[in-house]
C-alpha cells in the first residue's frame, strides 16, 4: 500500500448512498458523535486498503446499523435481529472468497443472538464480527442490554440496573476466548485518539484473517451512543473511559493467527451426473424382474404385521419381505413404528405386497401377523382379518393364538437362531419361515439381498443365509 | 431404471441432490431426523454443505444466507423446529429468496408426540410467520412423490423466488417404498441479477426492510401478483374415480393413502366414492373443488389428521354450495380405511 | 481557506459543513487545536466544525474520530493538488 497523501471518505463506502430513501444520500442516520460511524470510517478503509471491496459480503444487523447496507459499496444482507452470524456462516461457506462480515450491537449479538455468536465461533467459521458494545439498545431507543452497567438507568431499567433482577453485563470477549476455534479476540474503543487508532489495527488484522482464511476473529468495540446515553459526544468518551472500561477491560483476549493451524477449504461442489449418480449409489441398468409365482389366494397380497421385542430384528424382518416382493415387480410399502416405542419396548411394522397401486400402509387389518414374543400376539391377533394367518415365535409365546378361524404356524423361531449360534439372527429366519408358509418368492432370492441389506461382512451373510433355509426347511417340514 | 427401496425421508435427499441443492441446513428432531442423516451422508461425497446447526431458528436464518448467496438449499424439520424456522421463513419471503423446507408433521400442540399428525397445515400453508406472504406447499403422499415433488419444490422456488415447502406427514417420511430415481440432474439457473456473491458483479442486497409506507405497500403488491401467478399456473391434483362419483373424499398426504384404499373397497360394493387429493396446497385446487358440484358430485369429505385445518379451505372453494363433511384424527392416529368408510355411510347414506 | 497567495498550505484539514452534523469530536480530538466549533449552522442546524485556517498537522485524528464517512478531508503533507488519490 502507498502512503497516503490525503485521508478522505474511504472507496469502500458507496459515492452515494442510493438504497437510502430520502433527499439525503450523502450522509448517515446515525445520531452525531455515534460510534457506529467511526467504527463504519475503520471498516471501509480497511476494505478498501486491503483490496478487498468488491469481495465483501457485511451482514446489515437489527439495531442502529441495520443501515449499515446504505453506505458501504459491498454485497449486502439486511439480517433478522441477532442471527447475523447464521447468516454469514452460510454466505462464507457458499461462497468461501469472500469477505464476509457480521456487524452487530450488543443487543443483536450478546442477547437475542447469544447461541448464534456463541456457536458460529465455536465452528470457528471464516467471517469477522464487528461488536459495537454500547451499553444500551440504541434503535429502540435506550432500553437495557446484556452490557448495560450495573446500576446504570435505561429505559426499562428506570432505578439503575439492578444484578440481583436484571443480571450483570456480559462480557463476550471473555466468554468467545474461552473457545478453542477463534483465532482472533479482541476489544478496543473509540473513546481517544489512541485507542481509535488501535481499533484501525484491529480491524485490518481481523479482516486480514478472513482473506487468509484463517477462521473466526472477533473484534469487539466500546463506542459511544451520545443519544441513548443522553449525554454530549465528547461526555460519552469520558463515559467509557470512566465507567465502561473498568468493567469491559481493553486488550487482546486471544490471537493464534500466527499459530500454524490448517487453514479454511472449502472444496468446490459437485454437479456432473455420473458423480451424482454414483454418489446416490444409483444404478443405470434397469433391473430383470423375477416372474411372480402362483401364490394360494389366502396369501396373494399380503397385509402383514411384523412385531416383537425391539432388537429382535423387525424391522430388517420386514424390509427383507418388501425387498423380495419389489424384486417380483410387485407393489411394495414398509411402515415402521418409530419413536420410544423402539427403545427396549416393542416394535412392529406393516409390509404391503401387492399387484396394484398400495393405498393405506398401515396393516390396519393385516393378512398375515408375524408375532415375534407374546403382547405382539396378543395384540395384532385381534386385528387379524378373518380367516387368516398367524406366524408366531413358539420359542417365546408359551400360549396358544386364540383366533380360532387363522390358519396357525408355531415356528421356534428364536431357538432356530439360537441352534445356529447367535439369535441375533432370528428375524431371517422368521422371513424364511414366511416364505415358507406363503410361497410369495423363493428364500434364494432372499439370500442373494443379504448382502444389500447386510454389508460385505461373510460370517454374517452367511449365518443370516442358514437362517433363511432354517425358517424356510422347518415349516416346509412341519406343516 | 432402476428402483430403489427408500424411505420417504431419504427420498426427499435424493430428490435434493438431484436438483443441484447444494447446502443442507438442519437440526434434528423426529420424525424427520433420516433427513439431516441422509444429507450429511450424501453431501460430502459431493463436496456440498451439510451443517447441524444450533437451532431450528439459526437453521432457517443459514438458509436464507445460503439462498441469498445464489445457492440451492434446504433445511428439514417437524412442528416445533417448524415453529421455529417462521423467523426467517417470514424473511425470505419477505427478501423473494427461493427455499426448500420439508417438514414432517408430528403430533401438537407443544411437544405432542412423534406420531403422524397433518396440524402444522395452518402454519405452513396460511404463513405462520409475520406478514403478507405465502409459500408453495407441496404435499407428497408417497415415497416417489418425496423424490419428485422435493426436486419441483427447488424448480418451482427458483422460478418464483420463493420459498417452497414439501410438507407431508410422519408416515409419508418414515416409510419405505421402491422409487425410480430420476437419472438427470437439474440444470441450475443463473441468479447473477440478483444474488450476492461476493464479486464485483454481484453487489446486490438482500433485504425486506422498506421504511417507506407506500413502498412497503408497493412491495407487497408485487409480492401478491406472484401468487395470483402461482395459482393461475401452477395447481396439481390427483383424482381418483371422481367421474362418476357421487361423494368425494378430499385428503392429502397419508391420509389420502388411506382414503385411497376406502375408495377401492367402496367401489367393490357398488357405492360411487372418489378422491380428490390437492398435491399443492398453495396454491390451493380452488377451482378443482368448486366444480365438484357442476361434475355431479352430492357431497365431499375432507379427511385429515388435524382438527380440520384444509376443510376451511375446501369450505372457502365450495361457498357453501354444496354439503361438506370433515372427519379428522389427531395426536398421532391414523384412521383406518373401514373408519372412513363407515364415515361416508353414516354422513351421506351411501 | 487559503494563504494569501491563493496556494493551500500542507497538511490542510477540509470540512464539509453539509456533511458535518456537529458532534465536535473532531475538535476535543485535535491535538493542534486547530479545529474549532462554527458560529454558523448548516442546513440541518448543526453547529458546524471548522478548521481554523492554519497549523493543521497531519496527524489525521480528527479524519478517524469523525463519524461521517465524507465530512472531513485531510491533506497530508506530501499532497500533490491534481494528483488522483
Ligand atoms: C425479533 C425482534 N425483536 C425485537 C426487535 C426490536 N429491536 C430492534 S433494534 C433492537 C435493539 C438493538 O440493540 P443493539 O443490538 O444493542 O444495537 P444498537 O441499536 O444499540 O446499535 C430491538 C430490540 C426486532 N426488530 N426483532
Ligand atoms: S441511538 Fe446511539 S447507537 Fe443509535 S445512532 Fe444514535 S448514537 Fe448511534
Ligand atoms: S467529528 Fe465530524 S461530524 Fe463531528 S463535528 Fe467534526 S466534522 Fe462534524
Amino acid at each position: 500500500m502507498a502512503k497516503k497523501t490525503v485521508l478522505r471518505k474511504p472507496k469502500g463506502f458507496l459515492d452515494v448512498y442510493k438504497h437510502k430513501p430520502g433527499a439525503e444520500k450523502d450522509r448517515t442516520h446515525y445520531c452525531p458523535g455515534c460510534g457506529h460511524g467511526i467504527l463504519h470510517k475503520l471498516v471501509a478503509e480497511a476494505l478498501e486498503d486491503l483490496d478487498v471491496v468488491d469481495r465483501t459480503v457485511l451482514m446489515s444487523p437489527v439495531g442502529c446499523s441495520v443501515f449499515a447496507y446504505y453506505y458501504f459499496d459491498t454485497g449486502h444482507f439486511q439480517v433478522a435481529h441477532g442471527r447475523a452470524p447464521a447468516v454469514a456462516t452460510a454466505v462464507s461457506r457458499a461462497n468461501p472468497d469472500a469477505i464476509t462480515i457480521s456487524y452487530q450491537g450488543d443487543g443483536d449479538l450478546a442477547a437475542i443472538g447469544g447461541n448464534n455468536i456463541l456457536q458460529a465461533a465455536n465452528r470457528g467459521e471464516n467471517f469477522v464480527v464487528f461488536f459495537v458494545n454500547n451499553a444500551i439498545y440504541g434503535m429502540t431507543g435506550g432500553q437495557m442490554a446484556p452490557t448495560t452497567l450495573e446500576g446504570q438507568k435505561t429505559t426499562t431499567t428506570p432505578y439503575g440496573r439492578n444484578p440481583l433482577t436484571d443480571g450483570y453485563p456480559i462480557k463476550m470477549c471473555e466468554v468467545i476466548s474461552q473457545l478453542y476455534a477463534p483465532v482472533y479476540v479482541t476489544r478496543t474503543s473509540l473513546h481517544d485518539n489512541a485507542n481509535v487508532r488501535k481499533t484501525r489495527n484491529a480491524v485490518r488484522k481481523a479482516i486480514q484473517n478472513v482473506k487468509e482464511k484463517k477462521g473466526f476473529s472477533f473484534v469487539e468495540v466500546l463506542g459511544m451512543c451520545p443519544s441513548g446515553w443522553k449525554m454530549s459526544s465528547t461526555d460519552a468518551q469520558r463515559w467509557i473511559e470512566e465507567e465502561m472500561i473498568p468493567v469491559f477491560p481493553l486488550g487482546v483476549y486471544k490471537d493464534v493467527t500466527d499459530e500454524d493451524r490448517s487453514s479454511i477449504d472449502r472444496p468446490t461442489p459437485v454437479h456432473e451426473v455420473d458423480r451424482v449418480l454414483e454418489a446416490l449409489d444409483v444404478t443405470t441398468e434397469k433391473a430383470e424382474l423375477l416372474s411372480k409365482r402362483e401364490v394360494e389366494p389366502r396369501y396373494a397380497n399380503p397385509s402383514i404385521r411384523a412385531s416383537g421385542f425391539g432388537g429382535q430384528g423387525i424391522m430388517s424382518m420386514g424390509q427383507a419381505i418388501a425387498r423380495v416382493g419389489m424384486k417380483y415387480g410387485y407393489e411394495v410399502s414398509w411402515l415402521p413404528s418409530y419413536g420410544p416405542e423402539m427403545r427396549g419396548g416393542t416394535a412392529n411394522c406393516s409390509v404391503k405386497v401387492q399387484e396394484n397401486k398400495i393405498g393405506a400402509c398401515e396393516a390396519t387389518e393385516p393378512t398375515v401377523i408375524i408375532a415375534m414374543n407374546r403382547p405382539s400376539l396378543e395384540r395384532f391377533e385381534k386385528i387379524l382379518q378373518p380367516d387368516g394367518t398367524i406366524i408366531y415365535n413358539s420359542t417365546l409365546i408359551e400360549v396358544e393364538p386364540t383366533r380360532e378361524d387363522a390358519e396357525v404356524y408355531p415356528v421356534p423361531i428364536t431357538g432356530l437362531a439360537d441352534d445356529l449360534g447367535n439369535t441375533r439372527v432370528q428375524s431371517m429366519v422368521g422371513v424364511g419361515a414366511f416364505a415358507g408358509v406363503t410361497d410369495l418368492f423363493d428364500p434364494e432370492e432372499v439370500i442373494k439381498l443379504l448382502p444389500e441389506m447386510f454389508g460385505s461382512k461373510a460370517s454374517l451373510i452367511e449365518l443370516n443365509e442358514k437362517a433363511v433355509r432354517a425358517g424356510y426347511e422347518y415349516v416346509k417340514e412341519n406343516f | 431404471m432402476a428402483k430403489k427401496l427408500l424411505k420417504g425421508n431419504h427420498a426427499a435427499v435424493y430428490g435434493a441432490v438431484l436438483a443441484g441443492c447444494e447446502a443442507y441446513y438442519g437440526y434434528p428432531i423426529t420424525p424427520a431426523s433420516e433427513i439431516a442423516e441422509m444429507a450429511a451422508t450424501l453431501m460430502p461425497k459431493l463436496c456440498r454443505t451439510f451443517l447441524q446447526a444450533e437451532s431450528e431458528v439459526a437453521a432457517m436464518n443459514m438458509v436464507y444466507g445460503a439462498s441469498g448467496s445464489g445457492k440451492r438449499v434446504m433445511t428439514a424439520s417437524s412442528g416445533p423446529g417448524v415453529s421455529l424456522k417462521q423467523e426467517a421463513i417470514s424473511y425470505s419471503a419477505g427478501s423473494a429468496l427461493p427455499c426448500v423446507i420439508v417438514d414432517i408433521m408430528r403430533g401438537g400442540p407443544g411437544l405432542g408426540n412423534i406420531g403422524p399428525e397433518q396440524g402444522d397445515y395452518k402454519q405452513v400453508v396460511h404463513g405462520g410467520g409475520h406478514g403478507n406472504y405465502k409459500c408453495i406447499v407441496l404435499a407428497p403422499n408417497s415415497c416417489q412423490e418425496m423424490c419428485d415433488l422435493t426436486m419441483l419444490a427447488f424448480e418451482l422456488a427458483d422460478k418464483y423466488r420463493n420459498p417452497a415447502f414439501v410438507l407431508t406427514d410422519g408416515v409419508i417420511g418414515q416409510m419405505m417404498e421402491a422409487v425410480e430415481i430420476p437419472q438427470t440432474v437439474a440444470q441450475l439457473p443463473d441468479k447473477s441479477d440478483w444474488a450476492v456473491m461476493g464479486t464485483a458483479e454481484s453487489k446486490n442486497l438482500i433485504n425486506s426492510i422498506y421504511l417507506d409506507h407506500d413502498e412497503l405497500e408497493e412491495w407487497n403488491r408485487k409480492l401478491q401478483e406472484k401468487y395470483r401467478s402461482l395459482e393461475q399456473n401452477e395447481v396439481r391434483i390427483e383424482e381418483y374415480m371422481v367421474e362418476d362419483a357421487d361423494y368425494v373424499g378430499i385428503a392429502y398426504g397419508s391420509a389420502s393413502r388411506v382414503l385411497r384404499t376406502t375408495v377401492d373397497t367402496a367401489r367393490s360394493q357398488g357405492m360411487k366414492i372418489g378422491m380428490l387429493r390437492p398435491i399443492t396446497l398453495y396454491p390451493f385446487p380452488v377451482k378443482e373443488i368448486a366444480a365438484l358440484p357442476d361434475r355431479g358430485v352430492k357431497g365431499v369429505l375432507t379427511v385429515e389428521l388435524s382438527c380440520g385445518q384444509m376443510v376451511n379451505d375446501v369450505n372457502l372453494a365450495l361457498k357453501g354450495k354444496m354439503r361438506s363433511e370433515f372427519y379428522g384424527r389427531m395426536g398421532g392416529n391414523v384412521p383406518s380405511s373401514n373408519e372412513l368408510l363407515e364415515k361416508f355411510k353414516e354422513l351421506f347414506g351411501v | 481557506m487559503e494563504t494569501v497567495n491563493g496556494e493551500r498550505e500542507y497538511p490542510f484539514c477540509e470540512i464539509d459543513p453539509e456533511e458535518c452534523k456537529g458532534c465536535h469530536l473532531c475538535v476535543s480530538s485535535c491535538p493542534a487545536e486547530v479545529l474549532e466549533v462554527s458560529d454558523n449552522l448548516n442546513s440541518k442546524g448543526f453547529h458546524y466544525a471548522e478548521y481554523k485556517g492554519s497549523g493543521c498537522i497531519g496527524c489525521g485524528f480528527c479524519f478517524y474520530m469523525c463519524p461521517e464517512p465524507g465530512a472531513i478531508t485531510v491533506y497530508l503533507k506530501d499532497y500533490e493538488p491534481g494528483k488522483a488519490v
